[in-house]
């Protein structure tokens, strides 16, 4: 036996508040067996979302001691070493209930930001060869993995000041596809994305790339994204 | 922030990199020279190169400050993206006036 960790947990919607619980300490614990403790020990009405428990599908984020984190993947002794732990919904999104969020603007966010694949082919074509050691597909790899998670989303400060931007995890989704030579949709998601609200509005604060748990860096992303709309609308190839 | 005010911004930054440069060189020389005011009035009067350099410089420095203005505007207060524009308008006429006004009294007066 290890002892007991003293938990916060966020109750509520948005009025809610932190309350305290005690769950015994074991080996090898992540903050997400501190929270299903709770739910299946204590107090069962405790919402909060998970899926995989494996760090691939990217539903259990919540904010862990102040910062966003893959709460199935973050050990708990890595963020609470004084044996505190205080965990609540993400930030930036609305809260449905306890730590569960409202992902839907997020999501919202990636549409918008025209991060769907648009096939330049059909499936009657010939498939095309594409070298992983392409420099674009390189650019495009760097990003690939990233899982929804969030957490980057959670992390931005300009996402908190203001409601139109379109965050990290979008950004970055945009840049993947402009760099995926089979994608026919780089035009459309240009100029989306340097609408109002896209990448110039980024101010490069890389709390994205710092709390990543896929150790992905949106700012790099987003660099890009400044770099290749002033091109192209030098050229006067997107529309101010 | 709009693709056109980002182009705007990030070129009047690139263009102030040098004029700053420049005029810190400038303000070194001149203090271990140990020039009077006297004495930096009589090379600045008349001259088109400092006119033309300062006041390059006040534009810059109008153009990006009253877009970086708006920008803390949109993000930090309760205005929308047209009364920050009229507000940032009003900042960098108010910067560019200042600016005009010390050109002037350097170069013309």
């Amino acid at each position: 036996m290890l002892g007991n960790l003293s938990v916060s947990l966020w109750r509520g919607g948005k009025d809610g508040r932190y309350e305290s619980y005690h769950v015994p300490r074991r080996a090898s614990q992540t903050v997400l067996d501190v929270v299903t403790f709770v739910q299946r020990h204590i107090d069962p009405t405790l919402s909060y979302r998970f899926a995989c428990r494996v760090g691939v599908c990217g539903s259990c984020a919540m904010t862990v001691n102040g910062k966003p984190r893959w709460t199935c993947r973050t050990h708990v002794a890595k963020v609470a070493g004084s044996g505190r732990l205080e965990i609540g919904p993400l930030e930036n999104l609305p809260v449905i209930k306890d730590l569960a969020t409202d992902m839907e603007a997020f999501f919202e966010k990636w549409q918008k930001a025209q991060g769907v694949f648009a096939p330049s082919k059909t499936r009657h074509e010939e498939i095309e060869q594409i070298r992983p050691d392409s420099p674009a597909r390189r650019l495009a790899d760097a990003a690939i993995e990233c899982i929804n998670c969030g957490v980057c989303y959670a992390a931005c400060d300009t996402v908190r000041w203001n409601q139109d931007y379109l965050g990290p995890a979008a950004l970055t989704r945009a840049w993947t596809l402009l760099n995926d030579q089979r994608d026919a949709g780089g035009a459309a998601r240009l100029q989306a994305v340097a609408a109002p609200g896209g990448c110039h509005s980024c101010h490069s604060h890389q709390s994205c790339q710092e709390l990543c748990p896929q150790a992905l860096n949106p700012t790099a992303a987003i660099a890009g994204l400044k770099r290749r709309t002033t091109a192209a609308y030098l050229k006067g190839e997107i529309k101010a | 922030m709009t693709m056109r005010l980002y182009v705007w911004q990030r070129a009047t930054a690139a263009l102030m990199v040098p004029l700053v440069i420049i005029h810190i060189a400038v303000i070194f020389y001149a203090s271990r020279k140990g020039m009077t005011a006297a004495d930096i009035l009589s090379r600045t009067r008349g001259s088109v190169v400092w006119a033309s350099y300062y006041g390059l410089f006040v534009a810059a420095a109008s153009i990006h400050a009253a877009i970086g203005v708006r920008n803390v505007l949109t993000e930090w207060s309760s205005l929308y993206d047209r009364r920050a524009g009229l507000f940032a308008i009003v900042f960098g006429l108010l910067l560019a006036a200042l600016g005009v006004r010390a050109v002037y009294a350097v170069v013309l007066s």
